[in-house]
């Protein structure tokens, strides 16, 4: 089991961008009638945010960063490592964190990495960021993570285009020798790849003009194949199995004290999911913020951003609190991390 | 058995009136959407500690079989 202890890193800030235009599924116009009503009702989202064609995830990520840099008063030359975790890459190559590098400003003597991570995103990115980090070679690092689903969703799949909005965030660590340890389960099943998949427009199956057909799929969902499937059942399996028992794993290898957590930030799923997930934890109601009213499932997006707009969340804005992070998704990948924080900088939600 | 046709039936609309046994081809249903194939999966790990697959769902027809499957994964 890769459980991981990793000292001398803080998080001292965090920040998200949305896209302006607003999505109502009440007014989504596939579902049949009464079904918004039922979706609405299980899953808990209202609506969520939907990037134009022009705006990428590193835009809204680059949005949520230069504001964060701003308001902590960061000598930019002074940021040793740059990571974008995305899987909306601006193009095939190069990859979007040398881009990110430049828009921002920072120093070409900048690590840069990209990493191809779903759901888990976040806490997958704050491991390696963090890794990298605790030896001192790095004293600044900027962690952006961000996803426009809208790109790969299919419109007429009304059984995941209601369920996922765009944003982009951007969280600040620096090297601290007084840091409380971060503490991950990071954990993978590369067994079940196609749960969720886009079959097309990689180099496994290159782009054709056939690619572009819509089709109905043997789920009943129109969608052509640079269009993400989804096997939502098994997925749904998955993360009410993992979600609790990465939380359970990491709490006994360290003995952590659940009772005694300020916040559990679990993956904006969908909320019939996350309260199956929370009970099994036995977490109370309080202690876990939202953001998939009214963004959605944000996939990688989701942590950073509730932490941005989370309701009940003064004692981590303002003070000292200790925190439990859990995510599952595509891969899939799933994860968790216990860390505490002390007054970090979080700037009001960014819109474009 | 019995238990199970009942927490089965919880899954479904209030409103319905269909009357389940072992022999209920269940996909069939009119009752049988995405969300109740979620609380049967939900219900089932929560009832029997049995985490179902899609391709479990898939793979069975009937109530009855269903229940099998269930009962072998114990």
């Amino acid at each position: 089991m890769p459980f991981f202890n990793i000292e001398n890193v803080k998080m001292v800030g965090v920040s998200a961008c949305v896209p302006k235009n607003i999505e109502d599924n009440i007014s989504y116009p596939y579902f049949a009638e009464g079904e918004a009503e039922r979706v609405i009702a299980s899953t808990g989202i209202k609506q969520r945010r939907i990037a134009n064609s022009e705006t990428t995830s590193s835009d809204l990520c680059f949005e949520a960063a230069d504001k964060l840099l701003e308001e902590l008063k960061w000598n930019r030359e002074e940021v040793g490592c740059l990571i974008y975790v995305s899987q909306t890459p601006d193009y095939i190559l190069p990859a979007t964190s040398c881009i990110l590098q430049k828009r921002l400003g920072l120093s070409q003597n900048c690590l840069v990495l990209d990493l191809s991570i779903g759901c888990p995103g976040w806490i997958y990115g704050m491991n390696m960021i963090s890794s990298l980090m605790s030896h001192g070679s790095i004293v600044k690092g900027l962690l952006l993570v961000g996803e426009t689903p809208s790109k790969y969703k299919s419109y007429k799949d009304k059984s995941s285009w209601p369920l996922f909005g765009d944003a982009g965030t951007a969280t600040a660590l620096e090297f601290d020798k007084q840091a409380e340890p971060l503490q991950f389960f990071i954990a993978a099943d590369g067994y079940s790849y196609e749960s969720i998949i886009i079959k097309e427009g990689g180099f496994r199956f290159p782009f054709r003009h056939e690619s572009l057909e819509e089709k109905e799929d043997n789920d009943g969902m129109v969608r052509n194949a640079l269009q993400s499937r989804m096997d939502g059942m098994s997925v749904f399996a998955f993360g009410l199995k993992q979600g609790p028992a990465a939380i359970k794993e990491l709490s006994s290898h360290f003995s952590i004290d659940i009772n005694a957590i300020d916040f559990l930030f679990i993956h904006q799923a969908n909320m019939y999911m996350n309260e199956k997930i929370r009970k099994k934890i036995g977490i109370s109601l309080e202690k876990v913020p939202y953001s998939l009213d009214v963004f959605g499932n944000t996939s990688c997006a989701t942590i950073p951003l509730t932490m941005v707009v989370g309701a009940g969340l003064d004692k981590f804005r303002n003070g000292f609190s200790d925190n439990l992070a859990c995510a599952f998704g595509v891969g899939l990948t799933w994860g968790s991390l216990y860390f505490k924080t002390d007054k970090i900088k979080i700037p009001e939600l960014m819109e474009i | 058995m019995e238990k199970f046709i009942e927490l089965f039936a919880e899954q479904l609309d209030a409103m319905s009136e269909v009357t389940l046994n072992a022999d209920t081809r269940f996909r069939e249903l009119d009752e049988w959407t995405s969300l109740v194939a979620l609380s049967i999966i939900a219900m089932v790990d929560e009832e029997y500690g049995v985490s179902l697959s899609g391709n479990d769902i898939r793979s069975v027809n009937t109530l009855g079989e269903l229940y099998n499957l269930i009962q072998e994964k114990l």
